[in-house]
């Protein structure tokens, strides 16, 4: 990867990181009524609206008020809850655990399935058993996560019990260690299969086309005219390759993995930051909101920022203009 | 890849940019798509999904919203897909819930075809300067996350079906920028496109003419991707709530089921299957027709 590249890729994401600072400015401002409730609640007195007034700069003029906003959220300063009085990150940041957990276990259970799927699939192009996977995959990328999960609950969990419903872990239980782990291990089965199902689809789109593509090259060919094995071929010298295509969407598509996310908590009781926003919003706690909204935007913005360094490592032809 | 837009914006599902920008004869590739399996189911879902929305309505009689049963009653003769915990049929729901849903999709896709073409070819034709601006301009819409941004929207503007329109159409233009940008690209160096404007074209003349037509074979693919991505959402959002509390959609019937799982399937299970035909008939169909064009 070439230094030039580093710079101008990092610098892209300067005026995208302002633009949404700047798109969460407009809608406080854009709103009806004085922005001063929006960051300071609805049941505050007189004095206390003109210190929060005086306190986010909301006496200033606008272009002011928007350069004092960029600098408080660019100092991670994202205010506070109105409904519980603690800071928007900490709220915020004890929910990220168990959402990050729900969201890899749902990435590692697509990865496990959807490439030896996709290998499958691409070894023998419009064969029945590429047409069966292509079907269950599309099925699977059209079904909306939150339907999945009540399907999950209603077919495995009330027909046999074997997974609990709701929540991370067992109430009232008192375990740690290996049976605590356990624990939650079986409250996170069915959720990250519900999460997986759409990733695991594209999954298996891309590592079919990645390596039919691959499997055409001159390379392979080369390959073949050498007496490698088919098995050699697909896996040894064609996979690697057709992976790079894979793991370029795999970074992009962490927004709709949140989103999914977000739904899949509410179904399963899950304590994530989706569950936060939905009690953030029967209450509208707009800075928690707002929080999320920042949060989870630049970290869209920094897994396209690594994925795109990863691919500009190993592909040298990957440049801007 | 087009250049000025990263890798990590390319295209989620099917490899729309491998797409040759031929000029297809209209007749002979809507008989090519409908020749394909893929092709042949996704316009047999559409038209159920059609069916169900807009000819439905007027067949399954009366208000979604009123009492015809007796509450949480299992899928009968009477009530074909059972009644909800206020005794509502299901059916009824439903119908017009779909009706709901494909309007909304319907409006979102108008606005993000209508603001990500102009600005595709504004930027593929124009180049430069214009075409970085709007380059960082479709990249800072596209990271925007949907679901967390109407979650502010609503909860600042209240909720209601013209906000939740524009959030979802202003985040979805990108998707179609970058397509028809792309493909503009490719296609603006080619012979008929100079020899239009060899012989005298004007610019919207090459725009319009021209150009747009090349473009949409792929313009169609990506519409047909987008329409099951805004459904979907838009069905999330009901899910959760954050839809027009006056309207009855397909994401708010799933939404109301999460208390009576154990109870009442039915609730569950009828409205998710029409979300997920629907959205199905659309990914089948740009399925079909992205590999009638070339894709794969």
């Amino acid at each position: 990867m070439s230094r030039r590249y580093l710079v101008r890729r990092l610098l892209q994401v300067i005026p995208t990181v302002l633009g949404i600072v700047l798109v969460g400015f407009a809608l406080v401002h854009l709103a009806p009524g004085d922005p001063v409730l929006a960051v300071a609640g609805e049941h505050g007195d007189a004095a206390y609206y003109a210190f929060m007034r005086h306190r986010f700069g909301l006496d200033q003029p606008l272009p002011r008020q928007l350069v004092t906003f960029l600098g408080r959220v660019a100092s991670g300063d994202l205010g506070f809850s109105w409904v519980q009085g603690r800071s928007t990150w900490a709220l915020i940041g004890e929910r990220i655990p168990a959402t990050l957990l729900l969201g890899t276990a749902s990435l590692l259970v697509a990865l496990a399935v959807a490439l030896p799927l996709g290998v499958a699939a691409a070894r023998r192009p419009n064969s029945a058993r590429d047409a069966t996977i292509g079907a269950v995959a599309l099925l699977l990328f059209s079904a909306p996560a939150f339907w999945l999960a009540q399907l999950l609950i209603l077919g495995v969990s009330v027909g046999t019990g074997l997974f609990p419903v709701q929540g991370m872990s067992t109430a009232g239980s008192d375990l740690s260690g290996v049976p605590h782990v356990l624990d939650v291990a079986r409250h996170l089965a069915l959720p990250a299969l519900a999460l997986a199902a759409q990733e695991l689809a594209v999954l298996v789109r891309l590592t079919r086309s990645g390596l039919i593509d691959e499997l055409e090259r001159d390379h392979i060919r080369t390959a073949r005219a050498k007496g490698a094995s088919e098995r050699a071929v697909l896996l040894r010298h064609a996979f690697p390759r057709a992976l790079l295509p894979v793991l370029t969407v795999l970074g992009a598509r962490i927004g709709h993995l949140l989103a999914g996310a977000v739904v899949v908590e509410v179904v399963f009781g899950w304590p994530g930051a989706g569950r936060l926003l939905l009690t953030a919003l029967e209450t509208r706690d707009i800075p928690v909101l707002l929080g999320l909204f920042f949060i989870v935007s630049v970290t869209v913005v920094g897994a396209n920022l690594a994925t795109d360094l990863a691919h500009a490592a190993v592909d040298p032809r990957v440049q801007l203009d | 890849m087009p250049p000025s837009i990263p890798a990590s914006s390319s295209t989620e599902l099917a490899p729309a940019h491998a797409v040759p920008a031929l000029v297809i004869r209209r007749r002979g590739t809507v008989r090519a798509v409908l020749a394909r399996p893929s092709g042949r189911a996704g316009a047999a879902l559409l038209v159920v999904t059609l069916a169900l929305a807009l000819v439905a309505p007027l067949v399954v009689s009366g208000d979604p919203f009123a009492l015809s049963g007796t509450p949480l009653e299992a899928p009968s003769r009477g009530h074909p897909m059972g009644t909800d915990a206020l005794g509502r049929d299901l059916l009824a729901g439903v119908v017009h819930g779909g009706r709901a849903s494909l309007l909304i999709a319907t409006a979102v896709m108008l606005v993000a075809v209508g603001c990500g073409g102009a600005i595709g070819l504004f930027a593929g034709i124009r180049g430069g300067m214009a075409d970085d601006v709007l380059g960082r301009g479709i990249e800072l819409f596209q990271v925007l996350p949907r679901l967390f941004l109407v979650a502010v929207v609503v909860a600042l503007f209240g909720p209601g079906v013209d906000r939740l329109v524009l959030t979802l159409g202003l985040t979805s233009w990108p998707a179609i920028a970058r397509v028809v940008r792309g493909e503009v690209i490719a296609t603006r160096g080619l012979d008929f496109v100079l020899a239009s404007r060899a012989l005298g074209a004007s610019r919207t003349h090459v725009a319009t003419r021209v150009l747009l037509p090349a473009v949409m074979p792929s313009l169609l693919v990506m519409v047909g991707l987008l329409f099951g991505q805004v459904l979907l959402t838009e069905a999330s959002l009901g899910f959760l709530g954050l839809g027009d509390p006056t309207i009855l959609s397909w994401g708010v019937l799933v939404g109301a089921s999460q208390g009576f799982l154990r109870t009442a399937w039915w609730l569950t299970v009828f409205p998710g299957l029409a979300i997920t035909v629907a959205i199905l008939a659309f990914n089948l169909l740009a399925d079909a027709l992205s590999s009638v064009l070339g894709g794969r």
